[in-house]
Parts: C-alpha cells; structure tokens; sequence
C-alpha cells in the first residue's frame, strides 16, 4: 500500500525556526544568521560590528563551532553576552539548537542577536533558524570562482560581506569575475566589500544593518 | 553532508505517516531531492540503515528522485536547466536566474504493508 507523504524532510526544523521567530519579535530582537567558509573571518566581522553599534544597540551572540569555546571567550571578553554550541560534529546549526541555547540569554536586553553558523559553504543553507536575514561573508584569499561552486549559498543570502579585500594586491582575484557571479545568482544582494583587519569598507556595513535592525 | 541530520529527519517522518495508516513495516520511501540540497544518495542509504534498525523501517528501499538546478531568466524569462555550473541563458546569452527548481528535499510517497 502506498500512502502519501508529500512533505518537507526539514519541516520539523521549519516548524521550530517559525516558533524562534515569533519568540524573537515577540522580544523585539533582530537577527543574524552568519554563514561563511572557515577562516573567511565571521567572528572577526562580529567583532567589527560591535565595536561601532555597542553604544546603540544592545548586542548578543550566538557562536555555532563543532568544538571549542574559542569563540565565544571572544565575544565574551568585549563584555558582550555569548553563548556557544558546540554541534559536536555536526555541519551546521539548526533551529533545535538555537532554541535550547535562547533561555542563556538576555533576550528581554538584545536588539541585535548575532548568530555566527558553523563553517561550511553548503550545510548551513538547508537549514532555518528563525533569523530575520541571512547574511554571508567571502574573503578574498578563497578565490573568486565560489559564487560559481557554490551557487545554493550565494543565491541564498540576503546579505554578502567581502572580506580581506586588503589582500587584493597580492592575490589573483578578479572582483569582477566574483561581482558578475554574484550578479548572476542573487542580483538583489547587499554587497560590502570590507577588511576586518584594517576596518576598510566596516562602517558601511554596520550602517546598513542598523537601517535594517530599524526597519526590521 | 548533513545526511545524518536529513536522515533523523526523514526516518521520523515516514514512522509517523506509517503510524498513522496503521501499517507495520514500511519497505520502501520514495523521495525527491533536488540537486541544490547538497544531498548525498549513497550517505543517506548508509545511515538509513543504521538509524532505522528495530525500527518498523529497517530494510526500506530508499528510491531518489534527482531534479536538476533550473533557472528562470531574469532577462526574457525562458527558463533553463543549469548545465556544469554554466548559468548563461541559452535564448539570449544573459547571465543568470532565479533558481525555480533544485532546492526540494521532500518525501512524496512511503510504501507499507
């Protein structure tokens, strides 16, 4: 006998990342989920961000690693509230885990929530956590061929930060080739190309997330 | 490579429909995965069998349907499969689309006995 099942193998993850969601308007909190490749500098550009924002927006962090609270000490030593999941393997964080780690913060005190994915360039795409926009960060040193590998992640986000453009002059990247990929896939997408290292291009960046932060 | 994840998943979902139409043992699950999804056949296969042992699904056949990537041109609207990671539209050369198909990862159909 063949019965009909017609259904999202993720909808259990929907289901929550819709419950997460509600829980963060309800509180008046709006959220990241930051995904990139490891090593593209995502707790660097969490850092970059707090830096500027900390004395308007009261700012919390969510550090997804496979081991380590390497991360989170981090965040935790700018004096911000942090929290760290550790997936023990897994590739990405999902909404379930989101949730469990939610009651660790001051979420009645949090504006911004800044939710750091665990490193990978595929996983993390399959799977909602509940956050307002989904934002990605490149840097230079990967090349400028991954919007062409990684087409699921770059068509995904509604945000793309580039990082390490200070690196430009020594490197083989080709901003064009990277934009006209980028162009291709998700033409909609708020481009900054920055250094976290010597906060080139930061400020645009952070200022358009407060827009965002106030729009929601 | 979140195959141990979608598989939990997937394993969940067809127990729950096999509950609900009263059937004992499930032998086959039907599925469509689109080729966006990052989802590995062979992966999901090997967990299957580890995560469903003495469960009313141990021994299913899992059967994949692979939907390729297509994309819809954002210049003249033909729509097209996207071919070796080549998003040039084939009627007027623009690059790019939207993505209309290859992100499923559903479950269409379980069979039971």
């Amino acid at each position: 006998m063949k019965v009909e099942v017609v259904k999202d193998i993720l909808s259990a993850n929907e289901q929550i990342a819709q419950e997460n969601r509600r829980l963060f308007d309800k509180k008046g909190v709006f959220v990241l989920n930051i995904m990139a490749a490891p090593g593209a500098g995502k707790t660097s550009l969490i850092e970059r961000t707090i830096e500027p924002l900390r004395d308007r927006l009261r700012i919390s962090v969510i550090e997804g690693d496979v081991a380590s609270t390497i991360d989170a000490d981090r965040i935790a030593r700018l004096g911000i509230p942090a929290v760290q999941i550790n997936t023990g393997g897994a590739c990405h964080l999902d909404a379930n885990m989101i949730r469990y780690a939610l009651p660790r913060l001051p979420l009645d005190e949090t504006d911004l929530l800044l939710i750091e994915n665990v490193g990978n360039l595929i996983c993390p795409t399959g799977f909602a956590l509940g956050a307002h926009l989904k934002a990605m960060i490149a840097s230079t040193p990967e090349g400028d061929d991954k919007p062409y590998k990684y087409p699921g992640m770059f068509s995904a986000v509604d945000v793309l930060v580039l990082n390490k453009v200070d690196l430009l002059p020594l490197l083989e990247f080709d901003l064009e080739t990277f934009r006209r990929g980028v162009e291709a896939l998700n033409p909609d997408v708020a481009f900054f190309p920055v250094s976290c290292k010597t906060g080139e291009g930061v400020q645009g960046w952070t200022e358009w997330l407060v827009e965002r932060c106030r729009t929601g | 490579m979140h195959e141990l994840a979608v598989t939990q998943s997937m394993l969940n979902l067809a127990l729950e429909h096999a509950e609900r139409a009263g059937a004992g043992r499930i032998t086959r699950i039907n599925l469509v995965i689109g080729e966006l999804s990052g989802i590995v056949d062979d992966c999901v296969q090997f967990y299957f069998d580890f995560v469903s042992k003495g469960t009313p699904a141990e021994g299913a056949q899992l059967a994949f349907e692979r939907l390729p990537a297509w994309l819809s041109c954002r210049a003249c609207g033909h729509e097209f499969a996207l071919r070796n990671g080549d998003w040039t539209c084939p009627v007027c050369q623009a690059l790019g689309g939207e993505f209309i198909a290859g992100r499923e990862c559903y479950m269409e159909s379980i069979e039971v006995e």
